[in-house]
């Protein structure tokens, strides 16, 4: 479903601050796979996603998507594609626009826009319905401007715009992080109810090693731009932290001790 | 000075069509774009040349003013969008070639129409009313007929994907917006709107002059202002789509009386640039600092707690 080969990308290249962030990265997923990726600050997780996505050209290799290489796509022609939610709740919906205008906007992903209106009133319906399976009390507030939610809301609100349009794969990058333990363990909730239900091919990005086994039927760790274990079914499910933290150790030497990793 | 009043309010209408244009950039897209000034006088200069020289049909010669427009906007949005240049800078470039371009396509630097017939001069001798009243009922036909097309388009797909580039130009690139062709769309129907305001100016005060546009985006910004504080003033709060249009017409033309007001008072009409200035600085200024102020109060309250 998901292939990447060699993926080599170098920030500022050229310069005294070259920076290596993805080293030969070679990844495969099948269709249907959750994988949960941890790694050190750094380790060229988020990366990976922008590559999958189209951020940033990569200087070599390759990224196919259900066989199409997709590596030279613009970003908004993958995105077609690709669900996201990204770390910082501002970043995934537009704050001056209404719920119901940020999900018409989401719905219409990978579709050619018209001058047909953006949104209509059967859509509307659609999207109460929608929003009362988050059980946030959102669905009454559907001409509320995405602005006045608060961060778990609006990253509620981003997971389901991720995911209005089933894309082929879903890309999660931290995305419960800048949330309080509760409002995170709701949207973890959502999201796993939503990928569950059709089944969605999804990365997620996270530091927290409890979630990160709990979750998903694949575990990849990344250091220094590769992929350093990938684990899956049962082996994964027996996986404890204490086994993650040896290899963490192992990986990354004495600077692990520093590493936010401990944390989780 | 009831006449100058009319005139103040005439003016206020013909400008608003260029306040709506602003709208756009400035509001929509959160671009200052200082094509604004020269795109005015270039929808001035190519209206002039083409009744004059080419004896052209007044309202094809509006016409051409604003395709001038949206040209003038394309190359300031392939700036942009094409080579990365930011758009402060693209507009700025575009708007220092017009100068040179005007120049061209005027042959001098002021061009009379006052032999000529106008869309105002026709329609007045049609009909047997002074042209004053007919500039207003021709300007407020045309702010009318651009909120109704501007409202439209806003709420439409591609409107509300312009919309999302200029709210989060992220969020918008990963649902598949190509926020380029967005941009490029915005800067094109914002400086069609100033050109076609232009061409009406050029019109109605018979006569196109290199520096007409010059400032425009001062007074852009400034009617959006005082629109959106009578806006805010108003007990409704007025904060949908359609009444944020109507306010930045309604700003410009305040903007014209308080002009015409000034001006009766003996100010010198070369003063109003620094006043424009200040009004926008003010405005711009005043909910930074008031956010500051709370701020401290804030942790003022809490020190006392
Ligand atoms: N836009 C950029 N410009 C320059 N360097 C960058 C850029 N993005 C990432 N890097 C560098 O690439 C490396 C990998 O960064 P990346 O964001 O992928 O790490 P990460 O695994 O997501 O870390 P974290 O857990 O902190 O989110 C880091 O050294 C980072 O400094
Ligand atoms: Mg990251």
């Amino acid at each position: 479903m998901l292939t990447l080969t060699n993926v080599r990308k170098a920030f500022n290249r050229g310069t005294v601050n070259e920076k290596v962030a993805l080293d030969g990265l070679n990844l495969h997923l099948d269709k249907g796979d959750f994988v949960t990726v941890i790694g050190g600050n750094g380790a060229g997780k988020s990366t990976m996603l922008n590559m999958i996505a189209g951020v940033y050209p990569l200087d070599s290799g390759t990224v196919t998507l259900d066989g199409k290489d997709i590596s030279r796509l613009s970003e908004h022609a993958r995105a077609a594609h690709l669900g996201r939610v990204f770390q910082d709740p501002m970043r995934g919906t537009a704050a001056d626009m209404q719920i119901d205008e940020n999900l018409a906007l989401a719905r219409r992903r990978g579709q050619r826009r018209t001058l047909r209106w953006g949104i209509t009133r059967a859509e509307r319906e659609e999207y109460r319905e929608a929003l009362s399976t988050l059980g946030l009390g959102l669905e009454s507030r559907l001409s509320d401007k995405v602005g006045l939610l608060s961060g778990g809301q609006r990253q509620a609100i981003t997971l389901l715009m991720a995911t209005l349009k089933e894309p082929d794969l879903l890309l999660l990058d931290e995305h419960t992080a800048a949330l309080d333990p509760k409002t995170a363990a709701k949207v973890l909730q959502i999201t796993q109810q939503i990928v569950d239900e059709s089944g969605l091919t999804t990365i997620m990005v996270t530091h927290n090693m409890h979630d990160a086994i709990r979750l998903g039927n694949r575990l990849v760790m990344m250091a220094d731009g590769r992929v350093i274990y990938d684990v899956r079914g049962e082996e994964k499910a027996r996986l404890h932290r204490a086994d993650l933290m040896a290899k963490f150790e192992e990986a990354a030497g004495e600077e692990f001790a520093n590493d936010r990793m401990l944390l989780g | 000075m009831l006449l100058a009043m009319q005139g103040a309010v005439s003016q206020g209408i013909l400008w608003g069509v260029m306040v709506l244009g602003v709208f756009i950039t400035y509001k929509l897209l959160d671009i200052a774009d200082l094509t604004c000034d020269g795109s005015l006088a270039l929808g001035g200069c190519v209206c002039a040349i083409l009744v004059v020289q080419y004896g052209c049909n007044p309202w094809l010669a509006i016409g051409a003013g604003a395709l001038a427009g949206v040209v003038a906007g394309a190359v300031t949005g392939l700036l942009h969008t094409l080579f990365s240049i930011p758009a402060i800078l693209a507009g700025i470039l575009t708007q220092i070639s017009l100068w040179s371009i005007n120049l061209r396509i005027m042959g001098k630097s002021n061009v009379p129409l006052l032999k000529h017939e106008t869309v105002f001069s026709a329609i007045s001798a049609a009909t047997g009313l002074p042209q004053t009243t007919i500039t207003i009922v021709v300007g407020t036909a045309f702010a009318v007929a651009i909120v109704a097309g501007l409202y439209w388009f806003f709420g439409t797909e591609i409107g509300s994907a312009l919309r999302a580039t200029g709210n989060n130009e992220d969020m918008s690139r990963a649902l598949g917006i190509n926020t380029s062709f967005t941009k490029m769309v915005a800067l094109m129907v914002s400086n069609g709107l100033v050109g076609l305001s232009g061409a009406l100016i050029c019109q109605s005060q018979k006569y196109a002059d290199i520096g007409m546009g010059t400032g425009a985006i001062i007074i852009g910004l400034a009617a959006i202002v005082i629109g959106e504080v009578l806006g805010r003033l108003t007990p409704g709060k007025l904060r949908s789509f359609s009444s944020r249009l109507i306010a930045a017409v309604v700003g410009s033309i305040v903007y014209f009386l308080i002009r015409a007001i000034v001006l009766q008072l003996g100010m010198d009409a070369n003063d109003m640039k620094l006043l424009s200035a200040c009004i926008v600085a003010v405005a711009l200024a005043v909910p930074v600092v008031w956010e500051r102020y709370q701020l401290r109060r804030s942790y003022a309250r809490g020190g006392e707690a």
